[in-house]
């Protein structure tokens, strides 16, 4: 029953996205107050009636309901009731679910706070929204309806594939489709602004918070499949330039750039139609990751949830909406007009440098990732691209970027004197060249990259640290430092997340310069030495856990006399799916993290053992969660909460990035 | 019991990738055929290296190369063989000669217009009149005073 009522609200919702997506569009184009105003309520409606059709389903698979085919294909009732709920959207058809009540979630928030939007803006904003909304929801009943029953319900499911039953993986699906999905926001945006014929600062002030949430969620998600990557699949690789890791890194350069030009829109009146162009771009290439995961036209990884017929439906949905936004660019651009006057030596150029090379970047991950097809289809080479291409094709963009950032965000706006700027950041560039001498002293006659690498990591901190120190005026200390504290957020925001890319890069420099690997047979009890830690394996044991069985060693670390720690590595088998995973012990360090994985029993008595140190590999993740709290700091500013329509007061203190 | 969890990890594939008995005793042919590991791919997989991969394609390929680097074999030769029986696909890193030219030079050649595009643009916004906040009217003025100073 439960379950009907979801299958009947998502047809619902359907509807109402189909009148969403037409009404309001006439109600502006006519000035019809009335049907403008169908948009607000026809918005927050579509999204309960999503929400209840995801809380059917959700219901179904906490309760075990086999009669549903999904449930019986992707649950199983000895799972823990995390990974039941994790598992409504494990699957593509609950995935394409999810997907469509985030699309809802953001079109509400417009009908909720967006009062201070034009009313013809809105009504457009919120009827794109709805085609969107439409089509996906469409595409779920007619293709991937998840609500299907079974005539004979079986005793048990099938359970879920057990990589993904992890908690770094049960919430990287919603974090990467709230990032993707954020961006239909800042499209729905961009279409509306071409159909109404203006953008102006006010406009780029509204898609700023969009885009900085977006690529928030991004950060947060691609973090989590990386990190789970690292400890799960049992070797300690953090990124594979896989077609669907690349899926999601492409929106996320794309969201990067689209955040800095949008900066120029709202303060500079300039950049108005790149703005635009990248805001399509951008869920253009949220829709092509959707593809690429769930068609499984490339191979990758990912390949639990894909089917290409179903790939071809999304192929027309991601062509018809680009094609339609991509032909109204080029009837409309023009009268996006710029204002704003700057010279060579700015913010803008530099803004725009950081345009240019994060979109070259993002061209050069799609080109690698399609290559293999283009190659087939036009030229008939099989190929493959790998992680060496996109690790020399790729690199250098950001190493450029790395090197150009500091300057970038202490240039003054419209006029500066290049020559001023980096006088003021020479305290940070002689830090930095001190971190990389040292390093490249230290590591005689390895590779460049680890020098490169700590040298940017300590520019784009200290630069941050410069840039924030800098806003604070000049005079005495004291002062000052009071100053710090009544900085707007979005000045600290900024400050953290570009201290956060320049952890993380120095964090990958780092494990991938100075990583340590061994691998032997060890018999119970023996202990090794690798890379100067000692490792001691004291005990194999089995284990039995809820849906599984593991093999678990004791493994004792130590360095010198003193012990570490112990970690207990497992060898899981998940008798259900028939699938073995790994679990990697690993002791986490500031400095370094050491990974111990147990394999199999060796004939001649003993265990394969595989034990790594990695230096520096926490700095990854670090980084990128410095990058997500700067986002969160920036969207937090009074600003968008004032924008957002509360209360009227004046603004204060310094004016904000 | 534990019987039975050991007729299941046999029975499972094996979860590892390289496996300690596979590894030359000459730690200089190791590490090359490490290096040569990473660059091959397996083709049974998906998108994967041979040393990452715990396919049984990949554990024959891991065999093989260490047994053509003891018979003396270079790096290059060793690729060739693997190129000549499997084609292209077998290469993590494509190719630069032919068609790839287009992929290796996509890079490079969207920087140039992207940086010519840009420098052009910088260059008119440079020298152009600033048509300043007149060109708004009244009414326009006031709306944008509003939003902003909110």
């Amino acid at each position: 029953m439960i379950t009907e009522l979801g299958h009947f609200a998502l047809i619902l919702a359907f509807c109402i996205a189909l009148i969403q997506s037409v009404v309001p569009l006439i109600g502006a184009a006519r000035r019809w107050p009335g049907a403008m105003a169908v948009a607000l309520p026809a918005a927050q409606v579509q999204f309960c009636l999503i929400a209840v059709s995801f809380g059917a389903l959700t219901w179904a698979f906490v309760t075990s309901d086999f009669s549903l085919r999904l449930v019986m294909l992707n649950s199983h009732t000895a799972k823990p009731m995390l990974y039941k709920i994790t598992g409504v959207w494990g699957n593509h058809e609950g995935s394409m679910l999810l997907w469509v009540l985030i699309v809802a979630l953001f079109g509400a928030t417009v009908a909720w706070f967006g009062n201070a939007l034009p009313p013809t803006l809105r009504a457009r904003i919120l009827a794109v929204q709805g085609m969107i909304g439409a089509a996906f929801i469409g595409f779920i009943l007619f293709t991937s309806n998840p609500f299907l029953r079974l005539a004979v319900p079986p005793m048990n499911g099938n359970d879920l594939n057990p990589l993904l039953q992890d908690p770094g993986l049960a919430f990287h699906p919603p974090f990467l489709y709230l990032g993707y999905v954020g961006l239909s926001m800042t499209f729905s945006f961009a279409l509306a602004a071409l159909i109404e014929g203006r953008i102006d600062a006010a406009w780029g002030r509204w898609v700023r918070p969009y885009t900085l949430a977006a690529w928030v969620f991004l950060t947060i998600g691609i973090a989590l499949g990386s990190w789970w990557a690292y400890y799960e699949l049992g070797w300690g690789g953090f990124w594979f330039w896989d077609p669907v890791e690349n899926a999601s890194f492409m929106p996320w350069l794309l969201s990067v750039a689209l955040l800095h030009s949008a900066i120029v829109v709202e303060k500079r009146e300039s950049l108005k139609s790149w703005t635009i162009l990248l805001a399509i771009l951008a869920f253009g290439f949220s829709m092509v990751g959707a593809f690429i995961t769930r068609s499984g036209v490339l191979t990758s990884v990912h390949a639990f949830a894909n089917d290409p017929e179903r790939g071809v439906v999304l192929l027309f949905i991601l062509a018809a909406f680009m094609l339609a936004a991509l032909v109204l660019f080029a009837v409309r651009a023009h009268v996006m007009q710029a204002r704003g006057v700057f010279a060579l030596e700015s913010r803008e150029t530099m803004l725009i440098i950081n345009n240019v090379l994060l979109t070259v970047a993002a061209f050069i991950v799609f080109v690698g990732t399609i290559w293999p097809l283009v190659a087939e289809m036009l030229f008939d080479r099989k190929m493959s691209v790998g992680a060496p291409f996109f690790n020399i094709a790729f690199t250098p963009f950001m190493v450029l970027l790395g090197l150009v950032l500091p300057v970038g965000a202490m240039m003054p706006w419209k006029r500066g004197k290049m020559g001023r700027t980096i006088r003021a950041l020479r305290p940070a560039l002689v830090l930095a060249v001190a971190v990389a001498l040292l390093v490249w002293a230290m590591q005689t006659g390895q590779s460049a990259m680890a020098p490169i690498g700590l040298f940017l990591g300590a520019w784009l901190v200290a630069g941050a640290a410069t840039d924030i120190w800098g806003r604070t005026g000049r005079s005495a200390l004291r002062p000052r430092l009071a100053r710090l504290r009544r900085l707007p957020r979005a000045d600290w925001g900024k400050a953290v997340a570009h201290a956060g890319l320049g952890v993380t890069m120095a964090g990958i420099a780092g494990l991938l310069a100075w990583e340590a690997e061994d691998i032997r047979v060890a018999q119970v009890g023996e202990r090794f030495d690798v890379a100067g830690y000692s490792v001691w394996l004291r005990d194999v044991t089995e284990v039995e856990g809820p849906n599984y069985r593991a093999t678990r060693a004791e493994v004792q670390l130590g360095r010198g006399d003193r012990i570490i720690g112990t970690v207990f590595p497992e060898k899981r088998v998940y008798p259900v799916a028939a699938m073995p995973t790994t679990e990697a012990g690993i002791d986490n360090g500031f400095l370094r993290d050491l990974y111990v994985v147990i394999g199999d029993p060796q004939t001649g008595g003993g265990w394969a053992v595989r034990t790594y140190v990695k230096p520096l590999a926490n700095w990854i993740w670090g980084g990128a969660i410095l990058m997500a709290l700067g986002g969160f700091l920036s969207l937090s500013d009074r600003r968008y909460r004032v924008a957002a329509g509360a209360r009227k007061t004046a603004p204060e203190g310094v004016p904000a990035e | 019991m534990k019987r039975l969890c050991l007729v299941l990890l046999l029975l499972a594939a094996p979860l590892w990738a390289f496996q300690p008995d596979e590894m030359l005793d000459d730690p200089v042919l190791e590490t090359r055929a490490q290096a040569l590991d990473e660059v091959l791919r397996c083709v049974r997989c998906q998108s994967e290296s041979i040393a990452s991969s715990n396919a049984e394609w990949a554990t024959d390929a891991r065999r093989r190369v260490r047994e053509l680097l003891l018979e003396g074999a270079s790096d290059t030769e060793i690729l060739e063989f693997f190129v000549a029986r499997y084609g292209e696909v077998v290469l993590m890193q494509p190719r630069t000669g032919g068609s790839n030219l287009l992929l290796w030079l996509a890079g490079p050649a969207m920087l140039l217009v992207g940086g010519l595009g840009a420098w052009l643009y910088v260059r008119q916004r440079g020298m152009a009149d600033e048509p300043g906040v007149e060109a708004l009217s009244e009414d326009e003025r006031a709306r944008l005073r509003d939003i902003l100073d909110r």
